[in-house]
């Protein structure tokens, strides 16, 4: 477990910042304790867990994880590059995603996207993941389907839901950041 | 023209006052069918389902009975796993967030009778986590379930044990595959497993018997226990049994969640009567009926059914699509699907190509990689729509990309190569001459405004 991981991203510079507290670690009990079949069980939300106290999953989080639940680092890490939710570096105080499938993109949201891309000033291709502003201020990518195709286009901005994102709605969730 | 909905699960969803605290079910007659499923106990249960004729909503429509009754549990000497299927992420599908979000008692009631009739000791609620508030909302209301003696040791003194866990999903589509779900739960990877042998009910979670079942089903469990099995299979038609919950969206005026008799409505009436026609006045090109994996239908085709007559007899009528029921066995003889009960509604405006290079993307973004032909076919199948689309199409594109689907279905672990496959084979075999056109008119026809779609 000593030696260091190398995550496989240039951008996974880490180690990941901030402390492990004991309420951290005490939540982190609590989860174990909902899988009393296997603990490997918990890695899921191991991983949630670390990701929202950190900010994203890098080598410490992995071998965080990996001893708790006596696993081998790579069976956390394969977890981090199979699942879209999980990142290995760290994105915008404000991350959005926008729901690109087809039902949100008949709503427009592609247009949506292109005026949140515009708004944010960033650059890049978003086929390459996520876009991060200079500042790390705010972070935007795509999503696939969110599950509310009703109220297309939708975004989720951090934990946020918002439901019928057009360019304008787009430009006042903007300022609402700032 | 008065289609009424018929609101059996969604009967409290939007209405004025109703919240999702425990207070509020238990004052609209919550916890109620608990106490009655006891008291009927687990066997008969089992034998109301059965009779209900039920069919699971996630997608396949296996007949939920038949799905409990693999598992016997007077016989099996391991544990017993329930899992509810919250991983609602089928494209043009929304009606579990509702549940979710707006009743989470119901569902919670629905699973513990479920869980009681079939001796389940622990059960889990995988949930996909970006129903970012409706984990934090499941985890409340089990929480009050827990505090009201509905949950935990000896419920309700009757004797029965059971916990129930929230697990958040990572943002995979593929763990809305039964099996794929209860790897991702293993805390793997969410892999498939190939049946035989790995069938749930066999070699399930922790190689244990396990029961999956969507959150739609289990909600349904409460009401076959409330009013018997035989009187729910009074509503709507033989073999597609109870109400159905649909999720339209696209091009229509009111989009929308609706719950009607399962078939008691036609395509023509949910689209132009309960959705208020095509919006902007515009006239309806393609409907996805059941979501983005069924095959499409094109307005103006016609379709041949077969269906009992009145003498009992098989009769077939040729149907036209605006004619067609909205149940399992109608939308299957016309060659697709009820799915899910999304509804994705297209008008003359859109552009097949692009439409079916977004579907693709989608596909080629989830292929969860196990399987050759499904890893490198479908991202083979979105890369060959994004140059068609983008004005750079070869001649043989349309048959390459037939030859393509065909090869993946059929030969994959799971039923995710059919699900990539079957938009592809319908759109070409449907919109053919789109695909054509858009080929040789390579380069200046070529706009990418109305869909987003190689991103």
């Amino acid at each position: 477990m000593s030696v260091p991981l190398h995550a496989g991203t240039d951008h996974c510079a880490g180690p990941e910042r901030g402390e492990i507290t004991p309420a951290l670690e005490r939540q982190a009990e609590e989860l174990v304790a909902r899988y009393p079949v296997s603990k490997r069980s918990a890695v899921l939300p191991l991983l949630h867990l670390w990701q929202e106290t950190f900010g994203y999953i890098g080598p410490r989080g992995v071998e965080w994880i990996a001893q708790k639940l006596s696993l081998q680092e790579i069976q956390v890490l394969e977890l981090v590059t199979f699942y879209p939710w999980f990142r290995q570096r760290p994105y915008g105080k404000f991350h959005f995603r926008v729901c690109r499938t087809l039902p949100c993109a008949l709503g427009g949201s592609g247009k949506t996207f292109a005026a949140l891309k515009n708004l944010l000033q960033l650059k890049g291709d978003a086929q390459e993941g996520a876009l991060v502003s200079e500042d790390g201020f705010f972070s935007l990518e795509y999503s696939e389907c969110l599950a509310s195709c009703g109220t297309a286009p939708v975004v989720l901005c951090n934990d946020d839901f918002h439901e019928k994102v057009d360019e304008k709605r787009a430009a006042e969730l903007v300022s609402a950041c700032r | 023209m008065a289609i009424r909905e018929h609101r059996l699960v969604f009967k409290h969803i939007d209405a004025l006052g109703y919240t999702r605290d425990i207070d509020c079910y238990l004052k609209h007659g919550g916890y109620e069918m608990l106490k009655k499923g006891f008291a009927m106990g687990g066997a008969a249960i089992r034998e109301e389902v059965k009779k209900s004729q039920l069919r699971g909503r996630g997608g396949a429509g296996f007949p939920t009975g038949t799905k409990w009754s693999f598992i016997d549990p007077a016989k099996v000497t391991k544990p017993i796993y329930l899992i509810c299927n919250a991983d609602e992420s089928e494209p043009g599908t929304f009606k579990d967030r509702q549940i979710i979000y707006k009743d989470p008692h119901q569902l919670i009631e629905g699973m513990i009778l479920s869980c009681f009739a079939n001796g389940v000791k622990l059960a889990y609620l995988y949930i996909r986590c970006e129903f970012t508030e409706g984990w934090k909302i499941l985890e409340k209301a089990l929480g009050e379930a827990r505090s009201h003696g509905f949950l935990g040791k000896n419920i309700l003194k009757s004797g029965y044990d059971l916990e129930i866990h929230v697990h958040r999903g990572a943002g995979a589509y593929i763990c809305g595959e039964e099996t794929g779900l209860i790897e991702s739960l293993e805390g793997k990877r969410a892999y498939p497993r190939i049946k035989p042998p790995y069938f749930p009910a066999v070699l399930g979670l922790y190689m244990c018997p396990t029961i999956v079942n969507n959150v739609e089903t289990l909600c349904n469990v409460k009401h076959i226990v409330e009013m018997g099995g035989e009187a729910y299979a009074k509503i709507g038609r033989p073999n597609n049994t109870g109400t159905r919950l649909l999720c339209v969206s696209g091009d229509v005026v009111k989009p929308g969640y609706y719950e009607f008799p399962c078939g008691a409505l036609t395509m023509g009436e949910l689209i132009h009567d309960v959705c208020g026609g095509i919006r902007n006045g515009g006239k309806l090109k393609a409907v996805i009926p059941g979501g983005s994996s069924a095959k499409v239908l094109r307005a103006g085709e016609t379709y041949k059914i077969k269906e009992k007559g009145p003498d009992g007899n098989l009769v077939e009528k040729e149907v036209k699509l605006e004619d067609l029921r909205m149940d399992f066995d109608t939308l299957a003889s016309a060659g697709s699907m009820a799915g899910s009960g999304g509804v994705i509604v297209m008008d003359q405006t859109r552009d097949m190509v692009e439409c079916l290079a977004n579907i693709s993307t989608f596909y080629a973004h989830e292929s969860c990689g196990q399987c050759t032909p499904c890893r490198e076919g479908v991202l083979w199948m979105k890369k060959i729509l994004a140059r068609i689309a983008e004005g750079h199409g070869r001649e043989d594109d349309p048959n390459m990309l037939k030859e393509v689907a065909d090869r993946i279905a059929g030969r994959t672990i799971c039923a995710f190569g059919e699900a990539a496959s079957w938009p592809v084979q319908s759109f070409i075999g449907k919109f053919k001459e789109e695909f054509s056109l858009r080929i040789r008119r390579n380069g200046t026809a070529a706009k990418r405004d109305t869909v987003s779609l190689t991103h």
